[in-house]
């Protein structure tokens, strides 16, 4: 039987060139970040020889340090309180009959990913000001709570996906088992959720941990974290040092993206 | 097997949908499932089987009606709550647990002590022949093997009543056979109540003490597998079950009247116009002429090893289905366009209500 052969994209004239110019685009600028974090010379920009001198002036800068240690604080917080939050509303939103203005909630929940970051950074900005002034706390709450909230979104996909394309039937057969509500979704339903408990907790890392505009309006005097030190030192003379920095971030994003593709990829 | 009853089904309604759209998966359906016997509910698909087996394990309440339970009313009672457990078509395992893992699930959320789980664990693994396989993720298990562990889950926690959805739907042929023999010893040996769902007549009639024939979500009848096979109510049970020639005539006398002339004694007259129903194998093939045959012309035959299915036709076009025992050589045979004479084996010929 003859077949109709298949449309393929690669079979348009300069259809190589162009995925390959995008790759470089994509990729050329990280590249040349990560050669120059090796640089021994003192311009961030200049080439002077491979060194690992600007990794070892970050580690001696006690800035970089209490930066990375507010980011991860933050980051670890906000990934914690938004999967918790995700959680809960994926299974608000998948385990029920459908319901009237199901398309809204799925809207409202995914909010933060449409919704101008400036816009969500000045709104948090006036209310923590008030709650500041109200309460006097100035510590990292603030910051770990506005990054949960917009890294719900980030959670929620992964959990909601895993949540969908699992088979109801488990539920039931638990139940038939003589399992209580609350049983069934302990043994059952979380052990099966885990993977996109945890990739959620992940993308919701990685996006704390990246932040600089929303943490920029809302930050205390003192709360720096790694993108918004950096951004700071980017006002004065930037030295190399914001090389190796980025390149570390750049390592530890890809760690947690990697184990992100590997807990959610398809089993067989 | 006793009299007793275990499950009982009273005038039980299963609508679903809303106003004149709903839809009665279970139009009144009244059933008593006895202590200990191998029940089968038999039907096409959408005939309302699958429903009744969920009524009766919880996963959905009846519109109306009741379900008793050794006589106490459970009919809105939470599945975790009714002593009845259920093999589904799926297998449904625990994909995160290993096999022992699973079987031990039922009674761990019955709070039984451990030594006791553990031991009535390897008590079901070995009932079903699989304690080798005892750590095993389920996913490393052939189907059969699921299958197996699927009713060792079931019956661990010692229910009343073993409910099986079509549980043998996804084995093919040999694995089927093999598990059919496997589930009847199974049934036997632990004494429990077992109630089957499946499509396949030719399961119902081997493995079943008694049969529900369901059709429309309606029970249409009720009864042993020969009874059910050898007196149909009705003309539905008549061709679901087995193949049938139906006949529509006159009653005269001790007999029936065909359109084509020839009188067919029955055993049950009923007055007026109405529906005979006749196996193949109890049409016999003789003589054209021979006083009391109806004259019947050969249009086709097809050899079916053992058997040999002749299809006839009577002088008016009615087309009539003859099944014989095939000879070695083929001696016998008879061609298309032959003139025969047919004649039903007495006693077998039903006389249908509707």
């Amino acid at each position: 039987m003859a077949r109709a052969r298949d449309f393929s994209v690669t079979e348009l004239p300069g259809a190589t060139l162009v995925s390959m110019l995008v790759f470089v685009a994509l990729y050329a600028p990280i590249l040349v970040l990560i050669v120059y974090s090796f640089n021994a010379g003192e311009s961030v920009a200049v080439w002077g020889g491979l060194s690992l001198d600007w990794y070892r002036a970050a580690w001696a800068n006690d800035q970089v340090k209490e930066a990375t240690w507010v980011s991860l604080k933050v980051a670890t917080g906000a990934a914690v309180l938004s999967t918790a939050l995700a959680t809960m509303a994926a299974l608000g939103t998948t385990r029920r009959p459908a319901f009237r203005g199901q398309t809204f909630v799925y809207v409202m929940i995914n909010q933060p990913l449409m919704v101008p970051e400036i816009v969500t950074a000045v709104a948090l900005l006036l209310v923590t000001a008030a709650i500041k002034k109200a309460t006097g706390y100035t510590g990292l709450g603030y910051l770990i709570v506005a990054h949960a909230a917009f890294c719900i979104p980030f959670a929620y996909l992964p959990i909601r996906a895993r949540l969908e394309g699992m088979d109801l039937t488990l539920e039931t057969a638990a139940a038939d088992l003589y399992a209580s509500r609350w049983q069934t979704f302990r043994r059952v339903t979380l052990p099966l959720l885990m993977p996109g408990i945890l990739a959620g907790a992940m993308l919701a890392f990685v996006t704390s941990l990246d932040d600089v505009v929303i943490t920029e309006f809302i930050k205390s005097p003192g709360q720096d974290t790694l993108p918004t030190y950096m951004l700071g030192q980017l006002r004065r003379a930037m030295k190399p040092d914001v090389n190796a920095i980025s390149t570390l971030l750049l390592a530890l994003t890809l760690v947690l993206l990697s184990a992100f593709f590997l807990l959610t990829r398809k089993r067989k | 097997m006793t009299d007793e009853v275990t499950i009982s089904a009273r005038n039980v309604v299963k609508a679903f949908g809303q106003g004149n759209a709903a839809v009665r998966a279970l139009d009144d359906v009244s059933l008593d499932i006895r202590k200990g016997e191998f029940f089968t509910l038999l039907g096409p698909s959408g005939c309302g089987k699958t429903t009744l087996l969920r009524l009766i394990a919880g996963f959905e309440m009846p519109t109306e009606g009741t379900i008793l339970l050794d006589g106490a009313d459970i009919t809105t009672l939470p599945p975790n709550r009714r002593p009845v457990n259920t093999v589904f078509q799926s297998y449904a395992l625990f994909p995160h647990l290993t096999v022992a893992q699973n079987v031990a699930f039922g009674l761990q959320m019955l709070g039984r002590p451990a030594p006791e789980v553990k031991a009535t664990t390897e008590r079901m693994l070995a009932l079903v022949k699989l304690e080798a396989m005892a750590g095993r993720k389920t996913s490393q298990l052939s189907g059969g093997q699921q299958q197996r562990v699927a009713l060792a889950r079931a019956l661990a926690p010692q229910p009343k009543v073993l409910l099986l959805d079509e549980p043998l739907s996804a084995l093919d042929l040999k694995l089927r056979k093999e598990m059919q023999v496997e589930l009847k010893r199974l049934q036997t040996e632990t004494g429990i109540t077992f109630v089957f769902v499946t499509h396949d007549q030719e399961e119902a009639l081997t493995m079943s003490d008694r049969i529900g024939v369901m059709s429309h979500g309606k029970l249409q009848q009720v009864g042993a597998p020969r009874d059910i096979y050898t007196r149909p109510v009705n003309r539905f049970v008549a061709s679901f079950i087995g193949e049938t020639n139906f006949l529509s005539g006159v009653t005269e006398g001790a007999g029936v009247r065909l359109p084509v002339g020839a009188v067919v004694p029955v055993d049950s007259p009923r007055a007026g116009t109405v529906t005979l129903a006749v196996r193949p194998e109890h049409v016999r093939i003789v003589a054209p002429g021979e006083a009391g045959a109806i004259p019947a012309t050969v249009t086709g035959s097809v050899y079916f090893g053992t058997d040999m299915n002749y299809q006839l036709a009577l002088a008016d076009g009615t087309e009539i289905e003859a099944c014989v025992v095939s000879g070695v050589t083929g001696e016998g045979a008879l061609s298309k366009g032959e003139q025969v004479g047919l004649r039903f084996t007495p006693g077998a010929v039903q006389v249908l209500e509707d």
